[in-house]
């Protein structure tokens, strides 16, 4: 493991928090803590800077300009993408909204688009959504909890019709990172257009666009150490052209007439109005902070993680404790969800612990904060056979102790709530 | 902080051993209400008898919060007039547990209470 956890703590001032109150964070895969590089960054830009973009002429006007674009620039090549390839956005969510609300127009909406079942809802409910609204019909594959999704799973529902498919590369829920570039490669000589929801893989592991053969890809920047409000969506520059504008108003125009306008090139095109400003710059501070320690180092330190933890499970050999997703460290994130429960006596207590129940115990008894719930990704949860899961997931500032305080929380649990 | 603090000996003493567990034959009223967020769900049951609510049971898969609170209600409700029971307040039954909650916790306090509303809605208005 290459990573100084305590070291990379230092720059965390939540931490000071952490250490007084006995907290130990492990909902990373719902959003991560902020670096002071992050913050200042976002405050120097404040108190300095600020000022609108695209505008000015004058001086801080020209520097916000400069330093929005950079921050685009920083982030593209972060995934081996062209500036004018990424459109900011709110989050990963508002990134598939557009990519579901544009392509039917693309595509033609006599069209069909699978997306699997371990999907968040933010990969399915867009697609929902399209479906009534312009018609094109969603198909939803099914997917093995403890696999990675396969060519075969998609081929079993490709048609003629189908023209997209909308994969996470790694389920928030399983932990599983599915091998998306083989996948790509194959959809692409079908003419299929390919999406790929990187919320959870692009904080948490080398992404490079061009080598997964997407069209486009979505990604948040709080999941990865930035601020909350903006994501990204990427696209080719073919399909960006190819797509209408999203929302109409300031900044997405080239010209405007009484009776028309004329659309900014790609990515201007997809921004409307203000842009989040201070979102960039934050997001550009936390993928330099990434790059610093090495994307790679990233997920070598959070595959040791989880490998650790699925060692660490089969040594406490709870009774009640199961858990899902792949057991190969190799193709699973740092996601562990589990339920805890014993046979099924009809009443409640006794032999089960409701999620919720796990998640705050959890916290009471070891400061442990874990999740719980079907964690935005119903399907997945009820193929599992249940309506609520917990979820420990790591990140960089995570270390072993963290697993060894997580698995005496969950020994009390049971202790205390299984009969 | 210690375990007994975690949530209150009466809270865990209703989970353990819920009052007015169960189904009922021929209930007046049968609600079933789910908090989409945790998938917990409650089966709620009533009988009315003279204005008020002589029996109450239910089934629930909830967490100890939603389990503990239905019971410590359904103990709360029986033998009073349904138009009483109908002007208790949610911050009555949330003052009733004793236990301070966050925002999604308190959903799970009320799911077994915004079921008995709907049923003595329900009675009142057949
Ligand atoms: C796999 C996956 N996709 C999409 C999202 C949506 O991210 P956001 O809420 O930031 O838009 C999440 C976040 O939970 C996720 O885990």
């Amino acid at each position: 493991m290459d990573i100084d956890v305590e070291e990379i703590r230092k720059h965390f001032p939540i931490f000071d928090r952490f250490r007084r109150d006995g907290i130990v964070y492990l909902d990373n895969a719902a959003t991560t803590q902020k670096p002071r590089e992050v913050v200042d960054a976002i405050t120097s830009f404040y108190y300095n800077s600020n000022s609108n973009v695209h505008r000015g002429v004058y001086r801080i006007g020209e520097e916000a300009t400069e330093l929005y674009n950079h921050s685009r620039e920083n982030i593209a090549s972060f995934i081996g993408a062209r500036s004018e390839e990424i459109v900011f956005v709110r989050n990963a969510t508002e990134a598939l909204n557009i990519a579901a609300n544009n392509l039917p127009d693309v595509v033609g909406r006599d069209s069909e688009v699978i997306i699997s079942r371990m999907e968040h809802h933010s990969n399915i409910v867009p697609w929902h959504i399209a479906s009534t609204r312009y018609g094109i019909r969603v198909k939803m594959m099914e997917n093995l909890p403890d696999r990675q999704i396969t060519w075969e799973d998609i081929e079993k529902n490709l048609t003629e019709k189908t023209r997209i498919v909308s994969l996470s590369q790694c389920s928030n829920i399983l932990g599983t990172i599915n091998d998306l570039s083989a996948i790509g490669k194959r959809l692409h000589e079908l003419g299929i257009i390919f999406v790929v929801d990187a919320a959870q893989s692009v904080p948490h592991m080398p992404v490079d666009v061009k080598k997964l053969n997407c069209d486009l890809l979505a990604f948040s920047g709080h999941k990865m150490l930035g601020p909350s409000g903006i994501g990204c969506l990427y696209g080719t520059s073919e399909i960006l052209e190819n797509m209408p504008p999203y929302m109409g108003g300031g900044e997405m125009i080239r010209e405007v007439y009484e009776n028309g306008f004329t659309t900014a090139d790609v990515p201007e095109k997809f921004e409307a109005g203000t842009p989040n400003i201070e979102g960039a710059i934050g997001l550009s501070a936390a993928v330099d902070f990434l790059k610093k320690i090495g994307m790679d180092n990233v997920r070598s330190h959070e595959k040791e993680l989880i490998k650790y933890t699925l060692e660490k499970e089969e040594e406490y050999a709870l009774e009640s404790l199961h858990s899902y997703g792949p057991r190969n460290p190799d193709i699973r994130a740092g996601i562990y969800t589990f339920q805890m429960k014993k046979g099924d006596s009809g009443k409640p207590f006794g032999n089960y612990v409701h999620p919720h129940d796990i998640s705050h115990l959890a916290d009471r008894i070891r400061g442990v904060e874990i999740r719980s719930g079907h964690h935005c990704a119903m399907p997945q949860t009820v193929a599992l056979g249940t309506y609520a899961t917990a979820r420990a997931s790591f990140y960089i500032y995570n270390g072993k102790e963290d697993v060894d305080t997580f698995f005496d929380a969950l020994k009390a649990i049971e202790k205390k709530m299984i009969a | 902080m210690t375990d007994d603090t975690i949530y209150s000996q009466i809270l865990d003493d209703h989970y353990r051993e819920p009052r007015n567990f169960g189904r009922m034959e021929d209930p007046d009223v049968q609600v079933t209400e789910t908090n989409p967020t945790c998938g917990d769900t409650i089966s709620l049951f009533i009988k009315v008898k003279d204005g008020n609510l002589a029996e109450i049971s239910y089934v629930a898969s909830g967490c100890l919060i939603s389990v503990a609170s239905a019971s410590i209600l359904s103990e709360k409700a029986t033998g009073s007039s349904l138009k009483e029971i109908r002007t208790m307040t949610k911050s009555d039954v949330l003052k009733n547990l004793g236990l301070k909650l966050g925002p999604a916790r308190e959903k799970c306090a009320l799911i077994s209470y915004d079921a008995l509303m709907k049923a003595i809605d329900r009675y009142n208005s057949s």
